[in-house]
């Protein structure tokens, strides 16, 4: 591979990474407070609608990326009311979620496709202009670097900085240490006198949100600002399943969503002729290491191991 | 410390009577709220649930299409309500029903010359095989290194899809299809015959049924699974085998899901499609889930959603209201069965209230 392949091929993996880095992040932060929320892929779905749809109406990229949050985070209320107060199954709730999230979505987008001029739904110009490459004078112009690290849409740069903070807010502060006590034992936090019902709750909104925020990158960037059904199409599986690969850190999410995005698009870099390599293979790749990272985690189940101890298991207080 | 304003006190179990009267109720505040919601899209709410059910039922050929809906759904239901039963999380209905699919299209596609009823025993075989074998694997992990069934059953479900595509693009591509690759259509001594125009599939469905009920509630494998299920640490005092239990209820629960990808590729499809699963795997879990994982409700929830799916085929063309407005709907029902729940199992005490110490 010529230099330039290799450069167009890192830039193409971090591009083809950043949904997993909002939507990993964001299910970091649920599990992380004992709430395995597989309603990612609808979060991010109504995320990827609400973005859409609020950029095509209002033209402002700032009111797209707010009003993603905000659907988000609506999504993860219902998740939150169910599992947290109303004590509902989580698996069950969040596969809900994920039908319904998925649902709603193509269903609003078929809405406005109907009443749309011309039958296709495209981000008006003065959106697309905000979503583009950031140019840095400068920095952007340092050959190889300039490409590799200063030449993406801003999507990225706010996932990194999503991840950054996720990080330091788990690992580094004392509400983080209180936070990540709720997973591990919601009894035993709760009687030190965290709130227990109050962080969940907390969380799980920031998990919206930011899942939310992935899922505009979905519909926005990936079809380059043209509205397709399923825009999100598994990629919310992955970022549940990128936890994992990330042991629970958001700070291992950055490269660990830089792998998966290599992974993604690994097909079109493989020389053609050299290898017999069917292409299926390399959509299923993703899939085939999450499951071996499952099973090797699995194997070597040490105490280091960052698994929220209580991950799934709801807190009835007067059943401690 | 005051007395919080609300308290969650658990409650005594309630009747059969009660709980459905709550689970009716939960349905109903459902259609009143996706009647909101089709009410925010201009539409009137009546008019729309009508046309859902009339448009399922309206005609011979309206109730056939409904029931060829249900079929794998009704089967991949009771598949992932033995793995439910025993509380092993199989997400993985989808990647169970394509490689039953995937099994039984082999003989489907390269030995369609055998004697029609041979092959289709051997199908079904091949197909409950199939789906078995890839229930099996998270089950096998699960009980050897504790491995989450959840995700990995989830992966299995695409890297499933992804043999479909794999077998579709190199070695069963159909060398007489123009442009895009597709797997040829299956000869019509491998396809499934017809009973009331519709495709015996829902025979098939219905004497699982029966089996499934009576595998769950009257022999002894069906009460090791539900004690397993309660407690695996009662199941192992009482002497279970508690790893056997797991595997072999894990490989019946996704063979019956494969059956149910053998009836729709050789019955509905004729051939075999990457939509062979088409999300029936996960509405499958929605189904046995609100039916409680009681068979007999599980048919009555199957034809519910059924009837909600093909009307909203029905909402969409008449209405230009898209027909995903079935998953909607099933997600909103769903959330207010969830809630009702805790309705169910708990009461809520108001400060000052009463009995604290209920």
């Amino acid at each position: 591979m010529s230099s330039e392949l290799i450069i167009k091929f890192l830039v193409a993996a971090v591009l083809a990474g950043t949904p997993f880095l909002f939507g990993t992040v964001g299910e970091i932060l649920s599990e992380k407070v004992g709430h395995l929320n597989l309603g990612v892929e609808g979060m991010m779905a109504i995320g990827a609608c609400a973005g859409f749809m609020a950029g095509y109406v209002t033209d402002s990229f700032v009111i797209a990326i707010l009003a993603a949050a905000a659907a988000g985070t609506l999504a993860a209320l219902i998740y939150g009311v169910l599992t947290v107060t109303f004590m509902a199954n989580q698996n069950v709730t969040g596969l809900t979620m994920t039908i319904f999230g998925t649902g709603l979505s193509n269903f609003v987008g078929v809405y406005m496709l109907e009443r749309s001029e011309g039958g296709t739904l495209k981000l008006p110009e003065r959106v697309t202009a905000q979503m583009r490459n950031i140019d840095i004078p400068g920095l952007s112009d340092i050959p190889v670097l300039g490409e590799l690290l200063f030449s993406y849409n801003p999507f990225v740069y706010l996932g990194l900085v999503i991840a950054v903070l996720a990080g330091i807010y788990l690992y580094k502060t004392q509400t983080g240490l209180n936070v990540q006590a709720i997973g591990e034992n919601p009894a035993a936090a709760d009687a030190a006198g965290i709130e227990v019902t109050k962080w969940r709750y907390i969380n799980i909104l920031l998990s919206g949100a930011i899942c939310g925020i992935g899922g505009a990158y979905c519909s926005m960037i990936i079809n380059s600002g043209v509205w397709l059904r399923d825009s999100v199409g598994g990629l919310g599986w992955i970022s549940v399943a990128l936890v994992i690969f990330a042991s629970w850190k958001p700070i291992n999410v950055i490269y660990g969503s830089f792998v998966f995005g290599a992974l993604r698009v690994l097909k079109y870099y493989v020389p053609k002729n050299t290898y017999a390599i069917p292409t299926a293979f390399f959509d299923a790749l993703p899939f085939l290491i999450t499951a071996l990272v499952l099973v090797i985690a699995s194997m070597r189940k040490s105490k280091r191991s960052h698994i929220p101890a209580h991950l799934g298991v709801n807190y009835f207080r007067e059943e401690r | 410390m005051k007395e919080p304003l609300i308290r969650v006190v658990k409650k005594a179990e309630l009747g059969r009577k009660e709980t459905l009267i709550l689970r009716l109720e939960a349905i109903l505040l459902a259609l009143v709220a996706g009647g909101l919601f089709i009410l925010c899209l201009g539409q009137n709410p009546f008019v729309i649930y009508q046309t859902i059910l009339t448009g399922a039922l309206r005609s011979g050929m309206a109730i056939q299409a409904t029931v060829k809906i249900a079929i794998p759904l009704l089967i991949a239901s009771l598949g992932v309500t033995l793995a439910f039963k025993m509380r092993f999380w199989n997400i993985g209905a989808e990647g169970q029903i394509i490689m039953g699919g995937v099994f039984a299209s082999y003989f489907a596609l390269f030995h369609s010359g055998w004697n029609h009823w041979l092959l289709v025993i051997v199908m079904f075989i091949a197909g409950a095989v199939g789906g078995g074998l890839w229930g099996l694997i998270p089950a096998w992990f699960k009980t050897k290194y504790d491995t989450n069934e959840t995700l990995f059953t989830l992966m299995l479900n695409y890297i499933a899809l992804n043999v479909i595509v794999f077998l579709r693009e190199g070695p069963w591509r159909d060398p007489g299809s123009q442009g895009y690759a597709k797997i040829a259509r299956f000869d019509k001594n491998a396809s499934l015959d017809r009973v009331f125009g519709i495709q015996f599939g829902w025979i098939i469905a219905l004497v699982l049924l029966v089996l499934i009920w009576i595998y769950m509630n009257r022999s002894k494998q069906g009460y090791e699974i539900s004690v397993v299920g309660e407690s695996q640490e009662t199941a192992r005092y009482a002497g279970m085998n508690v790893k056997k239990v797991i595997l072999r209820t894990m490989f019946l629960s996704g063979a019956v899901c494969g059956i149910g990808g053998m009836v729709q590729a050789t019955g509905s499809d004729v051939t075999l499609t990457t939509a062979v699963a088409g999300g029936v795997g996960f509405t499958a879990i929605i189904v046995a889930w609100l039916a409680q994982l009681n068979p007999p409700a599980i048919l009555l929830v199957t034809i519910l959603f059924s009837i909600l799916e093909k009307g909203s085929s029905v909402v969409q063309s008449s209405f230009g209201l898209s027909s995903d407005c079935a998953d909607v709907l099933q997600g909103i029902i769903l959330f207010f069965i969830l809630g009702c729940e805790l309705f169910i199992r708990y009461k809520f005490v108001f400060r000052g209230k009463g009995d604290v110490r209920a």
